[in-house]
C-alpha cells in the first residue's frame, strides 16, 4: 500500500478531521443504542459496530453520490456514514413511522434508497447477489456507478458470496466487495470456520484484485477504498478488500460473549481507531483538545435530539400494516 | 388454421414470441439464466433470441441460482425488467432465499422505498419421467408468500399473453410453465390478444360440478369433462391462471351455479394449494355446497421415474372423472 499522510497538510487533504468526527458520531450513537436497549426502549436484535467505525467511515466516505451500498445487519455505522439522517435511524430503532424504514425494518434493516443505501440484510451474504444485480443494471445503463457490497468474514463461508464473486468477475461488473473481517462469525472464530483463512487469496482466485488492509486505520481504509474504486470505475471489473477489524462489544445485545478471551478484547481496544486518530491530529496541530471536546458536546446534543425526536414520533397506524406488501395493496 | 380462423402455434413458440415482443418493446427487458443463450434454453423457449438481441440482453449464466436470481432482483431494484429463467422449480429452491427474503420482502421491509419488478420463470410438474428432482409442483409453496404474484399459463394464448403484464407489474412475478405443456398446440390470433394476470377463467361451462385447476391440470380436467359429458354430467372447468392472489370471485360464482366442487392440483395434498382453495370455498360458500369438496392431488411421494409409477403419482383424467362422480352421484 502507498504511504499514508503523516504530516499536517496530508491529514487535512485526506479529510482526516471529518472522518474522525464521523467515527466519534457513530461511536456515540452506538453507545446510546446500548443504553436504550438496556432500558428496554429499543428491542429486537441490535448489533453494534463499536470498534469497527474506521471501516464504515473509511469505505463509505470514499463513495460517490451515485454509488450503491448493500450492507449487513451490523449497519448503523454504514448508514450514518452514508448520510442517512440520525433522527431517521434512531426512529427506526424505536419502531416509529419516521424511521428510515417506517419501523418495518428495525436495527437490521435500515434503508434509504434516496442515498442508494439498499439496506442491511440479516441473511448472511444475502445482499451480495443483489449488489451484482445493481452493478449489472448500472453497466447496462452505461453509468460509471459502483456498487459496494459490505459483508463479514462469516459470509465468505456462504455459497452466495462465491457465486456472486464468480459472476461479477465473469461479467466484469463494477462491484467492490468489502469484507469487514472482525474475526468472529457470531461466536465462531475465523480459523474455526475457514479451511484457508487467507481471505484475499480466496477472493483473488476469482480473478479479482484483492487487498488486505488494517481496518482500524481509517486513513488506510480510505486510501485502499479510493484506489479500489478507481480500478472498478475504470472498468477493471470487481475488486475485493479485506478490512481487518474487531468489535469491542458482543455480537448482539443478547450475546454473553463466552467465546473469546477478555485479554484479546483488551488488546484490540488498544488499536481503537478513534483515540489513535485523535492523538495524531492533535500531535500535528490539525485539531486542538478544545475542538475535540466541542465536537463531543455537539455529537452528544445531536444524539440526544435524535432520541427525543424518536421518542415523540408517531407510530404507523396499524391499519397500514399490509401497506407496501405489494404495490397493488398499497393502492387499495 | 382453426375453425376460428386463428393460426395454430405451440405453447413453446408462444412463449418465445412473448419474449421477443417484450424485448422489442422495452429496452429494460433482458433474459438471463442457465443455457438461455447459445443452447437456446433448456426447453428451447429462447431459441434464436441471442442472435436477435445479443449477449447483453440474453445472458447465459453459470450454474449459480442464488447469484443470478439475486442479480435479477438487484437489476430490478434499479428499474430494469429482468426475466430470470430457472430450469425447474426444484432448482429454484437453491434461490428460495433470494425469492423470499429479498424479492418478496424488500418493499415492505424498506417501508415502500423499492419495487422489485422481476419476472422469474421456471418449469414445474411431472409426467416426463425425469424423477424426483425435476418433477415436483411446488408453486403452491410460492403461493404462500405475501409480496409475490404467481401465474401459471395453461393455454397457448396465456403463454403468449401473460409475460408482458407480468413485466409491467411493479412487484415480483413468478411464472410457472408446466413442463408437459411446451408442445401443446392451440390457436393464437394475430395480433395476439392482451390478457390479464388477475383473473381466473372458465375454460368450459357446465352446470353440474366445478372443477378448479391450473396449469397441466386444465387439459386433464377438459379431457375428464368430455368423458363426463357422455354420462350426462356437465362439468365447468375453472383455470385459476393466477395462484396468488387467488381470484376467489370467479371460483365462488361457479360454485354458486354448480354447488359441487372438485379441486385438481398436481402438488401434494397436505398443506397445498388445493387445501387453500377448499378452505376458501368452505369459508365463503359453505351453504352453496350440496356435497363435500373433493380433491385430486399428486400422491404424497417423491415423483418416481418408472412410467407406470409416475402416472400413478400424478392426477389423471380418470381420477378427475371418479371424483366428479363421487360428488355428483355420491358414487364410490
Amino acid at each position: 500500500m502507498s504511504a499514508l499522510p503523516a504530516d499536517r497538510q496530508g491529514l487535512v487533504e485526506a479529510g482526516a478531521p471529518g472522518m474522525l468526527r464521523e467515527m466519534m458520531r457513530i461511536r456515540r450513537f452506538e453507545e446510546m443504542c446500548a443504553e436504550l436497549y438496556s432500558a428496554t426502549r429499543i428491542r429486537g436484535f441490535v448489533h453494534l459496530c463499536i470498534g469497527e467505525e474506521a471501516v464504515a467511515v473509511g469505505v463509505v466516505s470514499s463513495l460517490a453520490e451515485g454509488d450503491a451500498v448493500f450492507s449487513t445487519y451490523r449497519e448503523h455505522g454504514h448508514a450514518l456514514a452514508r448520510g442517512v439522517p440520525m433522527p431517521s435511524v434512531m426512529a427506526e430503532m424505536f419502531g416509529k413511522v419516521t424511521g428510515c424504514s417506517r419501523g418495518r425494518g428495525g436495527s437490521m434493516h435500515l434503508f434509504d434508497v434516496s442515498r442508494r443505501f439498499y439496506g442491511g440484510s440479516a441473511i448472511v451474504a444475502g445482499g451480495i447477489p443483489l449488489a451484482v444485480g445493481t452493478a449489472l443494471a448500472d453497466r447496462l445503463h452505461g453509468t460509471s456507478d459502483v456498487t459496494v457490497a459490505i459483508f463479514g468474514e462469516g459470509a465468505m463461508a456462504e455459497g452466495a458470496f462465491h457465486e456472486s464473486a464468480n459472476l461479477a468477475a465473469l461479467w466484469g461488473l463494477p462491484v467492490l466487495f468489502v469484507c469487514e473481517n472482525n474475526r468472529y462469525a457470531m461466536g465462531t472464530a475465523l480459523a474455526r470456520e475457514h479451511a484457508d483463512t487467507d481471505l484475499t487469496a480466496r477472493a483473488a482466485s476469482y480473478g479479482m484484485v484483492a487487498w488486505s488492509v488494517d481496518g482500524m486505520d481509517v486513513l488506510a481504509v480510505q486510501d485502499a477504498t479510493c484506489r479500489a474504486l478507481a480500478l472498478v470505475r475504470g472498468g477493471g471489473g470487481p475488486c475485493f478488500l479485506e478490512l481487518r477489524t474487531y468489535r469491542f462489544r458482543a455480537h448482539s445485545m443478547y450475546d454473553p460473549d463466552r467465546y473469546r478471551d477478555k485479554a484479546e478484547v483488551e488488546e484490540w481496544k488498544g488499536a481503537d481507531p478513534i483515540p489513535a486518530l485523535s492523538s495524531l491530529l492533535v500531535e500535528h496541530d490539525v485539531l486542538t483538545q478544545d475542538e475535540l471536546t466541542a465536537w463531543a458536546a455537539e455529537i452528544e446534543a445531536e444524539v440526544a435530539a435524535a432520541v427525543e425526536a424518536a421518542d415523540r414520533a408517531p407510530l404507523e397506524p396499524v391499519e397500514d400494516l399490509t401497506r407496501f406488501v405489494t404495490t397493488e395493496e398499497e393502492r387499495t | 388454421m382453426t375453425d376460428t380462423g386463428a393460426p395454430v402455434t405451440t405453447y413453446r413458440e408462444a412463449l418465445r414470441e412473448a419474449h421477443r415482443d417484450a424485448m422489442r418493446r422495452d429496452p429494460e427487458v433482458f433474459l438471463m439464466g442457465e443455457d438461455v443463450g447459445r443452447y437456446g434454453g433448456s426447453f428451447a423457449v429462447s431459441l434464436g433470441l441471442l442472435e436477435e438481441f445479443g449477449e447483453d440482453r440474453v445472458r447465459d449464466t453459470p450454474l449459480s441460482e442464488v447469484a443470478f436470481t439475486g442479480a435479477g432482483i438487484g437489476a430490478a431494484l434499479r428499474g430494469m425488467r429482468p426475466i430470470v429463467e430457472i430450469m425447474t422449480v426444484n432448482f429454484s429452491l437453491l434461490a428460495l432465499d433470494q425469492i423470499l427474503n429479498n424479492a418478496a420482502t424488500l418493499r415492505h421491509m424498506s417501508g415502500g422505498q423499492v419495487n422489485v419488478p422481476v419476472v422469474i420463470r421456471m418449469t414445474t410438474g411431472g409426467g416426463r419421467q425425469l424423477a424426483a428432482q425435476h418433477s415436483h409442483s411446488l408453486e403452491g409453496w410460492y403461493a404462500h408468500i405475501p409480496g409475490l404474484r404467481i401465474v401459471a399459463p395453461a393455454t397457448v394464448e396465456d403463454a403468449r399473453g401473460m409475460l408482458w403484464p407480468a413485466l409491467q407489474d411493479p412487484d415480483p412475478v413468478l411464472f410457472f410453465e408446466h413442463g408437459s405443456l411446451y408442445p401443446l398446440k392451440g390457436p393464437l390470433p394475430d395480433p395476439a390478444p392482451e390478457v390479464d394476470i388477475v383473473s381466473a377463467a372458465v375454460r368450459r361451462p357446465g352446470q353440474d360440478v366445478t372443477v378448479v385447476t391450473y396449469g397441466a391440470g386444465v387439459g386433464k380436467a377438459l379431457t375428464a369433462a368430455t368423458e363426463l359429458a357422455r354420462e350426462g354430467i356437465e362439468a365447468e372447468v375453472v383455470d385459476l391462471r393466477v395462484l396468488r392472489p387467488l381470484d376467489d370471485a370467479t371460483v365462488l360464482a361457479s360454485v354458486a351455479r354448480t354447488h359441487r366442487v372438485v379441486v385438481v392440483d398436481e402438488g401434494w395434498r397436505s398443506g397445498g394449494l388445493s387445501a387453500e382453495i377448499s378452505a376458501r370455498i368452505a369459508e365463503q360458500a359453505f351453504f352453496d355446497l350440496d356435497a363435500p369438496v373433493e380433491r385430486v392431488c399428486g400422491v404424497e411421494v417423491p415423483v418416481p421415474y418408472a412410467a407406470h409409477l409416475e402416472r400413478a403419482a400424478l392426477p389423471q383424467p380418470e381420477d378427475v372423472v371418479a371424483a366428479v362422480l363421487r360428488v355428483v352421484r355420491g358414487d364410490g
